[in-house]
């Protein structure tokens, strides 16, 4: 059953992110929230990371919190979807089984 | 008076809005500016994102304080010290971050650069030479 786990700490601050990528099974959906939405920038140290967990993985941002931390769209890593509000209630609705990565 | 004055360092290495170090580290140091003390900034780790441009809260909901960054220069706080391995490790470059200046008063109020792009091995040196160094 594919999950939605959902990561809020900054990757390059603490594993949270790795665990949860080390953890999560092929089709899986993972969402960055909060603190954890700079992993997903272009050009980081853990961009080859997210790119290798893109081929096999849904890996979804919440823009808002990108855009508090001053940046948009254009900044992120290709093939990581950025969601709002609604899609975050609509990404929860549709995964019977959501883990949270504290 | 003079003889009283110390090197402070405020070294912020939290990203903002996830949690509310960068919020309280920047409300000491705008009290501190108060004293007349010798007060620099530093800004290395996930304390990088702190200053970065065009931050926008309407989404999100939370408090932006990202203007306050801009008044420093006003305080006299005109030493921000940002390290270079930070911003390569983030993907980013000073033209991510807010543009900080201050008016030199002893060169006829010229707006200067605030920012310095230091090197990790460069701020450990700045932080030897501090006598309170205060960190979040």
């Amino acid at each position: 059953m594919a999950k939605l786990h959902i990561v809020n700490k900054s990757p390059f601050e603490r594993s949270s992110l790795d665990s949860c990528l080390s953890k999560s099974t092929e089709g899986s959906t993972i969402l960055l929230i909060e603190d954890a939405v700079v992993g997903a920038l272009k050009g980081t140290v853990v961009a080859d990371k997210l790119t290798a967990a893109i081929a096999n993985k849904n890996v979804c941002v919440l823009g808002s919190d990108l855009n508090t931390r001053g940046f948009t769209e254009a900044e992120i890593l290709d093939g990581i979807k950025t969601v709002d509000y609604a899609g975050f209630v609509d990404l929860v609705a549709e995964h019977s089984n959501v883990q949270s990565w504290l | 008076m003079s003889e009283n004055i110390k090197k402070f360092m405020f070294v912020n290495t939290k990203a903002p809005y996830g949690t509310v170090y960068a919020l309280e580290s920047l409300e000491v140091v705008l009290i501190s500016a108060a004293f007349d003390q010798d007060v620099s900034l530093a800004f290395c780790d996930d304390g990088v994102f702190q200053i970065t441009d065009n931050q926008k809260t309407d989404g999100s909901g939370m408090k932006n304080f990202s203007a306050a960054y801009k008044a420093l220069g006003d305080y006299d706080i005109n030493k921000i010290y940002i390290e270079k391995e930070s911003l390569e490790e983030r993907g980013l470059t000073l033209d991510n971050l807010m543009k900080l200046t201050y008016e030199d008063e002893d060169d006829d109020w010229a707006e200067k650069d605030s920012i310095h792009l230091v090197t990790r091995a460069e701020l450990a040196d700045l932080m030897d030479k501090q006598d309170v160094t205060i960190s979040s």
